[in-house]
């Protein structure tokens, strides 16, 4: 039987890239489902969280939509990625709108701060951190596979994940101080920045997870 | 080691189709959006963006296929900007698959528009395009035009990015319509003035006629990215060529 894939619909965001990005790589190996439904979530055979805009917005969508218990569950038991907000919900605590979240993860989503936002040759570095950086491994993973060291994918954001202990860091950035952008422990992979754009790296990535076996 | 500077190519979209023209005069088809969006993505553009200037509103909804189609094939980020009027203007948008929706004449005429957006889609998804002219021969101070330039705001064009970063703007798309359609590179103060004043990434658009040109407007300009049409359309240079040349430069750039 054909394994499924559900990504997580409650309402927060743009999911016709990350569907049709997904649709592309697993090709006949996935059936790709965007759903709203808790119970299709809890049937599926993996699940995709992602999520844009202010974490607030998206903490609000989740408990009103009915799907936190599913995504809390999947994240529990299947394999489970998490992308850029969808990622940052994961941690335990938001200084944006200095809120709880999910708290799969021990640590804080943080704001990049000012006086660091500098870069080597004394030029502003701007926030929101938008465009192409590098990607560094810390630690080999599966989902990494045919991933050259270095490798650049797309990140908008203004706030990231800062984990409590660099256990499960798997890769890291530089935006100007390293910082992490995946952390993955058992059956999740959380990432920063957006796969779904970032051309054949991160189209890798996906086929990566469509094919993972835990 | 840092993050790239982006080369962003630009595509005017009428009816469906991709046309070019020089100084808007004589538009030609240049055919499928999609084709040539492949064909950047190809070369390694790092977003592209697509300008509406479809004239008839029964025509407008051409861009959400034209969208939907390209986000289905090509995936680097896409910027959407010509006709948004209002917040659900920019979510129909990204619902057809854009990333990010530029704002430029509504802005001024409602800037609440802007915030709305950013507030329900996000900073990172909203745009605010700027079209500015120096006031004087000094070319120190710039005001903001609207209409595709044709109409004089009073607004001072580094106020306003500013205002517009308040607003919530997660970018800004900066022209100089002194230098638009010239070839003669880049308003280099204008750009400087407002990426320095703002903590937001800017786009520099405007004047763009040779590769030297991309590399000044980061190096003196210090744009964030730099966007330009002409110079690609007309298969002058390819993406790669602007950036071998900006790599040899020494800016950071995504191969």
């Amino acid at each position: 039987m054909t394994q499924t894939i559900a990504i997580v619909d409650y309402g927060m965001g743009n999911l016709h890239s990350v569907t049709k990005a997904f649709e592309l790589v697993a090709g006949d190996d996935a059936k790709i489902i965007l759903t709203a439904d808790p119970a299709v979530v809890a049937s599926a055979d993996k699940v995709v969280f992602p999520g844009q805009g202010a974490m607030p917005d998206c903490m609000r969508e989740l408990n009103e939509s009915g799907l936190k218990q599913a995504v809390l569950d999947a994240a529990a038991s299947k394999p489970f990625l998490g992308i850029c907000v969808g990622a940052q919900l994961l941690f335990e605590h938001s200084e944006e709108g200095d809120m709880d979240c999910l708290g799969v993860f021990k640590g804080k989503v943080v704001k990049f701060k000012p006086e660091n936002m500098i870069d080597a040759q004394g030029q502003k570095l701007k926030v929101p951190h938008m465009g192409w950086n590098e990607m560094f491994i810390k630690q080999p993973h599966p989902l990494w596979a045919g991933i050259s060291d270095a490798e650049r994918f797309y990140f908008v954001h203004s706030y990231h994940f800062a984990p409590d202990s660099d256990a499960d860091t798997v890769i890291e950035s530089a935006y100007p101080s390293r910082f992490a952008v995946a952390v993955a422990r058992d059956n999740i992979f959380a990432i920063q920045c957006h796969p779904e754009k970032s051309h054949t790296p991160g189209l890798q990535l996906l086929k990566n997870f469509v094919h993972w076996k835990l | 080691m840092p993050l790239a500077k982006r080369i962003i190519p630009c595509l005017d979209v009428t009816a469906g189709r991709v046309v070019k023209g020089v100084n808007f005069l004589e538009l030609r088809d240049a055919g499928d959006p999609v084709e040539i969006a492949k064909r950047y993505n190809d070369q390694g553009a790092d977003e592209l963006t697509f300008l509406d200037i479809t004239a008839s509103s029964d025509d407008r909804d051409l861009i959400l296929h034209v969208i939907e189609a390209v986000a289905s094939q090509v995936f680097i980020p896409l910027t959407v900007g010509g006709g948004v009027r209002k917040a659900d203007d920019v979510r129909r948008l990204l619902n057809a698959g854009a990333d990010k929706v530029s704002i430029n004449t509504t802005a001024v005429s409602n800037p609440e528009v802007v915030e709305q957006a950013a507030s329900r889609f996000g900073s990172q998804a909203i745009v605010v395009a700027i079209d500015a002219k120096a006031t004087d021969a000094s070319n120190s101070r710039w005001e903001v035009f609207t209409h595709g330039g044709r109409r004089a705001t009073g607004l001072d064009a580094v106020e306003w990015a500013l205002k517009m970063q308040q607003l919530g703007a997660g970018e800004i798309l900066l022209t100089s319509m002194d230098r638009d359609g010239t070839k003669i590179g880049f308003n280099l103060p204008l750009t400087r003035a407002v990426s320095d004043a703002v903590d937001i990434p800017v786009i520099a658009s405007g004047g763009v006629g040779n590769l030297q040109h991309l590399v000044d407007g980061v190096k003196q300009g210090h744009a964030d990215a730099v966007l330009a049409a002409s110079i690609f359309h007309f298969g002058e240079y390819s993406v790669r060529q602007a950036k071998e040349a900006m790599h040899a430069a020494g800016i950071e750039v995504r191969f």
